[in-house]
């Protein structure tokens, strides 16, 4: 496990550099959200999911992660290629003409790995609970994985998609909510509030978690435990707190650094506080 | 006298007999759909269903008896309705989503836009209560924007079928064409006039009567309104042709080029906004290709209102009258 947890924190390692040179390549991009989901994506990808790469859109017989916040596709593609979805230097094409590296994930251009476009947001959790219905259809005992926004959740699509996954048992689907509190405009608090989340989950008749996002120990944790409470009845709802930008220290629990691109300076800056044992792109 | 009253004044003297289309029973386009999709769902265990509440309003309810584990009740949520349907996609299900056209489509554009045509997956987008016909609940379920909104979107098909016949057929066809599809139609009941055993192709206009005067191409309700005004047009010595465009995206462009390039004139008929409709499509094919005067038979840019489905096709100009008016003054119009 140990061994194990070296290797996740080091493949994190380089996918942050890989965020941060992805975002500076084409001066625009989400960095914040991305770093701060890194560990997550890194242990859904290299260690929780049973999934395969050579990339088949029904995906049956496996593990389906949905990314419903669509703008931290830096993280996602980062995580993708590592994984072996798609070759890494493909990284440098992001948000570029041509490139299937679009700004918000899409299935339009035939990336691996990608089932679903997302970027406008609240879309992902029902698309999520279609694909979990499926899977419960055709006698398929894998799971489905979605990520969300906390900010996501001021959109009205998210509670419908709320009340209808408990009222049918959608229990092979485990969510989790990227708790960084922060959005565009501001704090997630000053902007409009999401109140007690853990109690409105409940009440909506999920079985709710917490874990540390940016400790790779405690997601593993949590993940597995997410997934012994699964085929039990409820859908699972795991809220993880996190950084925004967690990893390089000036782009740390603020919103600023949402959609903004380090400029070069900013990216070595970056780059030094991200020394890793891997090749970057 | 003018070479075109001159036209008007021979025409007159002639007689013409236009296709007979007897009819022996009324029946609502919906229970068409109803009976397709029991038959789509014979035919393939991948056709699933989603409600937004409105089970008996969609004649769903053959389906859900035969098929109750491929019935999924979404609740008054129809955003999340479109989603779920395109995540059951994924494992290769075909889900036919069932609300009111309004709910279908101006509710759920995002959706559908996002979740369904950008990332390319297998929905039938199946929508009741269409236009004006509704009736009584008026404007607010009235909607008459739909085919613009859903032709709009790059990939999706959008399908507006006559009767019971066409509209049980065109539901089994489209379970078997791989892609996003908007299937429209209506709420009151209409004459059964097309075949029981057509086969449907989708993009593939329908001739209902030839003729050499004037190309009518009308889809939905407005093709029986369309046959009844040629019966009279014959009687006044016009000679109709009449061609069901049942869909409309993608359009049937050589079949309404081959008609046009004989009748040298054209009246369309819908039953929805005369911005953004089937009227728009056809018109775009003639300025490209050959232009032609054409009339539109459609609502003038406005809202609908509460009133019985007669009453309202008459007051917005949609019904046999006004597509016979149309046609005297396209005729007029030629060159």
């Amino acid at each position: 496990m140990n061994a194990d947890l070296n290797k996740l924190n080091s493949i994190a390692k380089q996918v942050r550099r890989d965020i941060v040179r992805m975002v500076h390549q084409c001066q625009s991009g989400h960095p914040g959200g991305s770093l701060g989901c890194t560990d997550y994506l890194v242990a859904l990808y290299f260690h929780i999911m049973n999934h395969k790469t050579d990339f088949n859109m029904d995906g049956d017989g496996e593990d389906l992660f949905f990314l419903s916040n669509g703008h931290i596709s830096p993280v996602f593609y980062s995580v993708l290629a590592r994984s072996g979805y798609f070759d890494v230097s493909e990284l440098a094409t992001f948000r570029k003409l041509n490139s299937r590296l679009q700004g918000h994930p899409t299935t339009h251009e035939g990336l691996p790995g990608v089932r679903i476009a997302s970027g406008s947001l609240g879309q992902g959790l029902s698309v999520a609970i279609g694909a979990a219905l499926t899977k419960k259809l055709k006698g398929d005992s894998s799971l489905v994985f979605t990520l969300h926004g906390d900010g996501e959740l001021q959109e009205g699509q998210i509670w419908e998609a709320a009340m209808f996954a408990p009222h049918n048992k959608v229990d092979n689907l485990i969510s989790t909510i990227d708790y960084n509190g922060q959005q565009i405009d501001g704090p997630t608090e000053k902007v409009l509030s999401l109140g007690n989340l853990k109690a409105k989950w409940e009440a909506f008749g999920w079985d709710v978690m917490e874990m540390n996002g940016n400790d790779l120990e405690d997601v593993i944790r949590g993940l597995e435990l997410a997934k012994s409470k699964a085929f039990k009845g409820k859908p699972i709802m795991i809220l993880m707190q996190t950084n925004m930008g967690h990893g390089v220290d000036f782009m740390m629990g603020s919103h600023k650094w949402h959609g903004v691109a380090p400029n070069d300076e900013q990216l070595q800056l970056a780059l030094d506080q991200l020394e890793c044992d891997m090749e970057d792109y | 006298m003018t070479q075109k009253t001159r036209f008007l004044k021979e025409a007159v003297s002639v007689r013409y007999i236009m296709k007979k289309y007897p009819f022996t029973e009324k029946k609502d386009t919906r229970s068409g759909f109803g009976a397709g999709l029991l038959e789509a769902g014979k035919k393939n265990e991948n056709v699933v269903a989603l409600c937004a509440d409105l089970v008996g309003s969609l004649k769903m309810e053959a389906f859900i008896k035969e098929f109750p584990e491929r019935f999924f009740q979404i609740g008054i949520a129809e955003a999340n309705m479109m989603g779920i349907a395109a995540g059951m996609t994924i494992g290769g299900k075909i889900p036919f989503t069932g609300t009111f056209a309004n709910f279908s489509t101006g509710r759920v554009y995002d959706q559908i836009r996002q979740s369904i045509a950008y990332s390319d997956k297998n929905v039938k987008i199946c929508a009741s209560h269409a236009g004006l016909t509704l009736g009584e609940d008026g404007a607010t379920h009235q909607i008459l924007e739909d085919i613009g909104l859903m032709k709009m979107l790059p990939g999706m098909t959008v399908i507006n079928p006559c009767d019971y016949n066409q509209t049980k057929a065109a539901t089994i066809a489209i379970a078997d064409y791989h892609g996003p599809v908007y299937l429209r139609f209506g709420r009151p009941v209409v004459p059964i006039f097309t075949d029981p055993d057509q086969k449907f192709e989708i993009g593939k206009a329908w001739m209902v009567n030839e003729g050499k005067d004037v190309s009518i191409f009308a889809t939905g309700h407005l093709v029986w309104e369309a046959i009844l005004a040629g019966e009279k047009l014959a009687e006044m010595g016009i000679d109709a042709e009449i061609i069901n465009i049942h869909t409309i995206k993608p359009l049937d462009e050589a079949a309404i080029l081959k008609s046009v390039a004989k009748t040298r004139c054209v009246v369309t008929c819908e039953e929805h906004n005369r911005l953004g409709g089937l009227g728009d499509s056809v018109a775009q094919v003639l300025v490209k290709n050959d232009p032609l005067p054409q009339e539109y038979i459609a609502v003038d840019d406005s809202f609908g209102e509460s009133g019985k489905p007669a009453d309202l096709m008459k007051k917005y100009g949609l019904d046999s009258e006004n597509i016979i008016q149309a046609v005297q003054k396209v005729i007029a119009r030629k060159k």
